[in-house]
């Protein structure tokens, strides 16, 4: 069976125990939440880290949302189960609940985390692989390669972002708080992103996503909604080949403002603000949702690493965020 | 047939993989496995899987890919259904597992393995571990689950043999069971449709 | 029961007490309380571990290997490569063109190359990085018809032509007359990508080696085939088989994949001689996708004469299969591609044309239907189009027309019992077919589809004149009785089918008979669980023996009880007189007298097909004792905004002869339709033509088997339509249910939203692009256009059975029969 290689484990109880174990572990150290990704990873050893540092039993990272109207924070160690299930969520960002639930199976939501589905290793078929298999075709430039197999004449690598969580936290302009060795910082969730396979996040080595800010519900001061649409083969285990993230804000029928965030057409969420600037000062009628959606086909370029034929990923584009949209204005249509 | 001679490909650079020492040095913790006080030693990078397999003798838990992507490895970790490929053997420690071997109650069945058995939900027999304990988690939260909600909770489960059919059909007869029914399996179950 | 003189077959249903039951498997605790052992699940004291290197080119010639620095790596107890296994294996006589460990050349990524025993899993797997193997590249060829087209460089030193591996022509009666007598002629090109068992369990194997001078190997594997492993490791280890014990685990499933003698089975057992310690290897999943063996990937044209109300005047089928890097079961896949195209609706004249070509990819063989999936698919969606040409109801234009029970096909194929007309009522009735067909709103359809399949090949693989299936009886004193048999219970439920067959003869309760299965020491030879062959063959020679021992246990009762023993019957649990039931004893009491009287209670029983008709070269291929039938109507909903098609129910009809266990057929028939739809949506082996032929996407994740949520309802009709040469009548249901499911769908596509997708997977992209070519008025069609020229050698020529034929060919020598060989692939 395929098994992990040899390392060293640490279990830290706080976060400064956290940054002590990670200075002395050195580059060589990974933390893991729920194991749903690095540990693959490391089976096909795609990443080797010589030091693994669990962040499970670190209390400031397992806060759930409390009762404050404000900014409303969810620890980075939530379960995918624990946000798909939490009524409270469920009721003020029903977005973030259902892109929670479509993530991977019921078994791994049972141990994946927030922290760990929007710190996603990006993906591809050239790089999800065991060592033997990479050998064959000489490695890829995101691990022991030089080239990118996707577009070998690219300097850049083109794996996939293929977080759920990710659009949808964009999309809702949710803030991001980390923590390193050198104190907190809060970054927007579309600035804790690289369109880069290999350099994907902003986030030092040595931090540690604690929370996800959430914007406060929405209420009669700000009426805001929010949808996430998945494309996938199964209806369970597969990852996204394409997401579509879509937020708007409403004055009365009128969408005062407009967000759409692709997932899984670049190696970070792809925000699309000519789709926004369609939408802007318009209702959601037929034509304009055409426009959007038209909008969101043109710069959304999906590459030949994940399941599906890329030119009709990219043709679905505008059928899904076509629906996403109409979602939305079925949901005014029917709370109003 | 005659094969032109072809440049030799430069061997391919032997990359450095991490080294395993050859005596990884044990750990032990102590757990609870199937009701039972455990302690047990195993290398630091041991999955859950491989000790309770290699280091408990306990066989009965499967495995279809070690990567969390077939869900044939399903334990229950603290009653909550979890891939025990992807769980480090060490996170386990203080915690309670549970394996198909500590399903049935002093020689009785559990009424799922019953229902298994009797509908032939059991072919190869080799998700049925999995399927066995992902189902029992379902019914310890739901009594009355549907069918719809049986096929949601057992979405990261993976069958071959059969379709799934007779496994919903068994959940739903231990859960009528469990909930004190008086029930047998429907006719076209057993011998299709007339 | 009883004592009555009537054969198995001839019993009705009423005087049977437990053939027809949905009973508990034998093994059915055991397996949902995880106490079955499946070979994984073996520790032996003192265990090493196996590992392969396998080849990361397609296509190489093996220059130097290097295991020095492997061997010096602490914990590495053994290095193998090639020259250690020099002898070349296979399961077909007629390609013996496997090694162990490449010898020379390696032919497709993943082929095993050298072979590492270490103390630990880890260390073995540590010490492949370490063997340098140098490789001289050679031209890879990454599909069929680029292998067709190219000769050179030749992937095998042996092939009918070029990297053509095989070349069939076929010839029943002159098509072109008969496409002259048509009123309608059309031509279909159709292609069957391929796709792979995947059974949950990955391959594993131990072994152990008990030193000279007593010399005994044991091999545990999870194989469907311990006979034919028992044979090969015999073959390459140069060892006698009597020194030799080969025991098949129960396999986690298998559909095929686990049919071949493989590597690892090879290696693990030489590496248990070498280091003398027992021995594991288990396959990762990614190797179980280099084991393959799956369908092979099709290109298929077919043009067929009708008349005007359907009847089929003429059809020729050519097909050009992809076998990937070595012959494993090809030749046989290839002409089941042209076999059963006869049985269903009848075919005075016929013609087949097969080709399977070499490739630089993982080898394919049989995969559940055995090379008639792909043509099954071809054929009823050509129907589905003669149908609509002809106007006429496609259930009606095959209702119209069927094989008639009890004849003979233009192939020579003699058909027995035949439900399908019954099938296809079921299924008819039951979907509201009438109301629904070409009434549905645009994205939604239904489709119809059919099949047969054999039960059991009329061959085995190797010549030989003794039977297929062996049991052996023994009656204990206590009244149970053992059953042995060499069959392997890979999940089908071939044990218990033995415990019910020998419980419903000697009148016992099926729990108090005790199975030993698939161990060469212990169970005499049964060929193994493939072709659909177990229930039939080990279930007639079943029947034997306990008639046998019904016969050999009667008279000491019958003196006992003072009745003539043809007033005995054997039921519940006693032997008694059919006159005064009171007047009898229990079964033990009656083992006891006739243990007393004649010594041990034993008996055997075997079982050989009958002979077929066909006496050509080829004609080995096809011939059974009894061809299963199957109906299937799939209805579908198409999102013709993605193309993304969903599966919602699903009917099917099954002509199983006669129910053996109810619970296992239905269990059966589920999982073949299961597999069935995962083909015709999602499953395929994909590989990158730029980088090497690798395969794209080994793995659980990416290789996409239906979930839950996938999975269509299932309503299914069992029929019953007894067979002469079954066991009380009983024909196969664990095959021929997948074969209808594909093209059903395809119909259904094509009434959901008028386009026909003439390719399997049916995936998004392609319904997708081809109702983009409807709305440009383009052909609303996604499929094959072209189908090469293949040099196809002088037909064979047979004469129908009506055309005075004797199932041999004409014009003297060529593609005669030669006496003992000659009707083997």
């Amino acid at each position: 069976m395929l098994r992990l290689p040899s390392f060293t484990y640490r279990q830290p109880r706080t976060l400064n125990e956290l940054f002590a174990m990670k200075a002395d572990a050195g580059p060589d150290a990974s933390y893991v939440a729920g194991g749903t990704d690095l540990y693959p990873n490391m089976k096909r050893r795609q990443q080797e880290p010589r030091t693994v540092i669990s962040l499970m039993g670190i209390r400031e990272l397992r806060g759930t949302e409390s009762g404050e109207r404000g900014a409303v924070p969810l620890g980075a160690c939530l379960t995918l189960t624990a946000l798909h299930t939490n009524p409270h969520i469920r009721e003020g960002y029903s977005a973030v609940a259902m892109a929670a639930g479509l993530v991977s199976t019921p078994l791994l939501r049972n141990m994946g985390t927030l922290g760990g589905n929007l710190c996603l290793d990006t993906r591809c078929n050239y790089y999800d692989q065991t060592y033997e298999w990479r050998k064959a075709i000489d490695f890829c430039m995101k691990k022991d390669g030089h080239i990118c197999w996707v577009a070998p004449s690219s300097p850049r690598c083109w794996a996939v972002t293929s977080s759920d969580l990710a659009p949808v936290m964009v999309a809702l302009g949710a803030d991001f708080l980390l923590a390193g060795p050198a104190g907190e910082r809060v970054v927007p969730a579309a600035r804790f992103y690289h369109n880069d396979g290999i350099n994907y996040l902003t986030k030092q080595p040595d931090e540690v996503l604690v929370e996800v800010r959430l914007p406060p519900a929405a209420s009669p001061a700000s009426d805001w909604d929010a949808v996430y649409h998945k494309l996938r083969r199964r209806g369970s285990f597969d990852f996204p080949v394409l997401g579509v993230a879509a937020w708007v804000r409403w004055e009365r029928s009128t969408v005062a403002d407009a967000r759409v965030v692709l997932g899984g057409v670049a190696s970070h969420p792809q925000e699309v603000p000519e789709a926004a600037a369609v939408l802007r000062g318009q209702t959601l009628s037929t034509e304009a949702i055409a426009a959007a959606a038209d909008a969101a086909y043109r710069p959304a370029k999906p590459m030949d690493n994940t399941d599906f034929d890329l030119s009709w990923r990219k043709q679905m584009t505008r059928v899904y965020v076509t629906r996403a949209l109409t979602e939305l204005a079925r949901r005014r249509n029917t709370t109003t | 047939m005659r094969v032109r001679a072809r440049k030799l490909a430069p061997a391919l650079p032997l990359i450095k993989i991490t080294v395993i020492p050859m005596h990884d040095s044990k750990t032990t913790i102590a757990l609870e496995v199937n009701e039972e006080p455990v302690e047990v030693a195993f290398a630091p990078h041991k999955t859950l899987l491989e000790v309770l397999r290699e280091d408990l003798g306990l066989t009965g838990t499967k495995h279809g890919c070690e990567l969390g992507e077939c869900g044939t490895c399903t334990v229950l970790l603290d009653g909550t259904p979890v891939l025990s490929c992807l769980v480090l053997g060490l996170a386990c420690a203080g915690r309670r597992v549970k394996t198909v071997e500590g399903m049935a109650d002093r020689g009785t069945l559990h009424p799922l393995q019953e229902a298994f058995a009797e509908l032939g939900a059991a072919q190869c027999g080799y998700c049925t571990p999995a399927f066995l304990l992902a189902s029992e988690a379902l019914l310890a939260a739901n009594a009355s689950p549907s069918r719809d909600v049986i096929k949601d909770a057992l979405a990261g489960n993976l069958c071959r043999c059969t379709g799934y059919i007779k496994i919903y059909e068994a959940v739903e007869l231990a859960a009528a069971r469990m909930r004190g029914e008086d029930a047998s399996p429907a006719a076209e179950s057993l011998y299709g449709y007339e | 029961m009883g004592t009555s003189k009537k054969t198995a077959t001839e019993r009705r249903p009423s005087e049977l007490r437990v053939v027809g039951r949905a009973l508990r498997k034998v093994d059915a605790t055991s397996k949902v309380t995880g106490a079955t052992r499946f070979a994984d699940d073996l520790f032996l004291p003192r265990m090493l571990y196996a590992k392969l290197l396998r080849s990361p080119h397609p296509h190489a010639r093996i220059v130097s290997i290097d295991p020095s620095a492997a061997r010096s790596l602490p914990g590495v107890k053994a290095v193998l490569t090639g020259p250690d296994l020099p002898i070349p294996f296979g399961i077909l006589p007629v390609s013996q063109d496997e090694h162990a460990l490449a010898l020379d050349k390696v032919r497709f990524v993943g082929d095993p190359v050298a072979a590492v025993a270490a103390t630990t899993e880890e260390i073995a797997t540590q010490a492949l990085d370490l063997i340098r193997v140098e490789y001289e590249p050679l031209r890879a060829f990454p599909n069929a018809i680029d292998a067709v087209e190219h000769a050179d460089p030749a992937i095998h030193d042996y092939a009918d032509a070029g990297n053509i591996h095989k070349l069939i022509d076929l010839e029943f009666g002159d098509v072109d007359a008969g496409f002259r007598d048509a009123d309608l002629v059309r031509e279909d090109l159709f292609f069957f990508e391929g796709n792979t068992h995947l059974p949950m369990e990955q391959h594993a194997a131990a072994a152990d080696w008990s030193p000279p001078p007593g010399g005994r190997l044991t091999v545990w594997s999870s194989t469907q085939t311990p006979h034919y492993v028992h044979r090969a490791l015999a073959k390459v280890l140069e060892l006698s088989p009597a020194r030799i014990r080969v025991i098949a685990c129960p396999n986690g499933g298998g559909f095929g994949g686990k049919s071949d003698p493989f590597s690892h089975e090879i290696v693990v057992a030489k590496l248990a001689m070498v280091t003398g310690r027992p021995i594991k290897i288990t396959l990762t999943r990614e190797e179980v996708f280099y084991c393959h063996r799956g369908r092979h990937p099709t290109l298929m044209w077919v043009k067929t004469g009708v008349k005007q109300d359907g009847a089929i005047t003429g059809m020729h089928f050519k097909s050009l299969l992809d076998g990937g890097g070595y012959g494993s079961y090809g030749v046989a896949s290839t002409y089941y591609t042209g076999a059963l195209q006869t049985v269903t609706y009848p075919v005075p004249r016929y013609k087949f044309q097969g080709a399977r070509a070499f490739t630089n990819k993982p080898p394919c063989g049989p995969k559940r239907g055995h090379g008639t999936p792909q043509p099954r698919f071809a054929l009823e969606v050509h129907i589905d189009k003669l149908a609509e040409q002809l106007r006429m109801d496609p259930a009606d234009l095959r209702l119209k027309h069927l094989v008639p029970p009890h004849s003979v096909t233009a192939n020579w194929l003699r058909i027995g019992t035949m439900g399908l007309g019954r099938c296809i009522e079921k299924v008819v009735s039951g979907s509201d077919w009438k109301r629904r067909f070409k009434q549905l709103p645009h994205g939604q359809g239904i489709g119809l589809a059919c099949s047969s399949y054999i039960t059991g090949a009329g061959l085995p693989i190797y010549w030989n004149a003794m039977p297929h299936s062996g049991v052996q009886l023994k009656c204990d004193r206590g009244g149970g009785v053992t059953v042995f048999c060499g069959s392997t219970e890979i999940g089908q439920g071939s044990d218990s089918i033995l415990a019910m067959i020998v419980a419903e003869v000697l009148g016992l309760d099926p729990a108090h008979i005790a199975v030993v299965t698939g161990d060469t020491d212990l169970t005499p030879v049964d060929l193994g669980s493939y072709s659909s062959r177990v229930t039939l063959m080990t279930g007639n020679a079943a029947i034997q023996a306990a008639e046998r021992a019904r016969d050999l246990i009667a008279p000491h009762v019958a003196r006992k009880l003072e009745v003539p023993e043809g007033r005995l019957a054997f039921a519940d649990g006693r032997v008694f007189d059919v006159e005064q039931p009171e007047h009898g004893l229990g079964f033990a009491e009656a083992v006891h007298l006739a243990e007393a009287a004649e010594g041990t209670v034993g008996t055997v029983g075997s079982y050989t097909p009958p002979r077929s008709p066909g006496r050509y070269r080829g004609a080995g291929v096809g011939p059974s004792p009894a061809y299963s039938y199957s109906a299937c109507v799939a209805l579908v909903d198409v999102d013709p905004a993605t193309g993304i098609v969903r599966v919602p129910k699903i009917w099917i009809a099954h002509d199983v002869g006669r129910v053996i266990n109810a619970a296992s057929v239905m269990g059966q028939i589920e999982g073949s339709v299961y597999m069935g739809l995962g083909e015709a949506l999602m499953e395929e082996m994909a590989y990158r033509g730029n980088r090497k032929v690798v395969h794209k996407i080994p793995s659980l994740l990416e290789y996409k088997s239906p979930t839950t949520l996938e999975m269509c309802d299932v309503v299914t009709y069992v029929v019953e339509d007894p067979d002469p040469n079954g066991p009380f009548g009983a024909k196969e249901c664990g095959q021929g249910p997948l074969l209808p499911v594909p093209p059903a769908v395809a119909n259904a596509v094509y009434d959901a939203v008028g386009v026909r997708i003439d390719e399997v997977p049916i995936t998004p992209e392609k319904v997708f692009k081809a109702l983009r070519r409807k709305e440009k008025g383009e052909e609303p069609r996604f499929g094959p256009t072209h189908f090469p020229d293949i040099p196809w050698p002088e037909p064979t020529r047979v004469p129908p059975p009506w055309e005075g034929g004797d199932g041999g060919a004409v014009e003297g020598g060529k593609g005669r029969q030669r006496a003992a060989e000659a009707a083997r692939p």
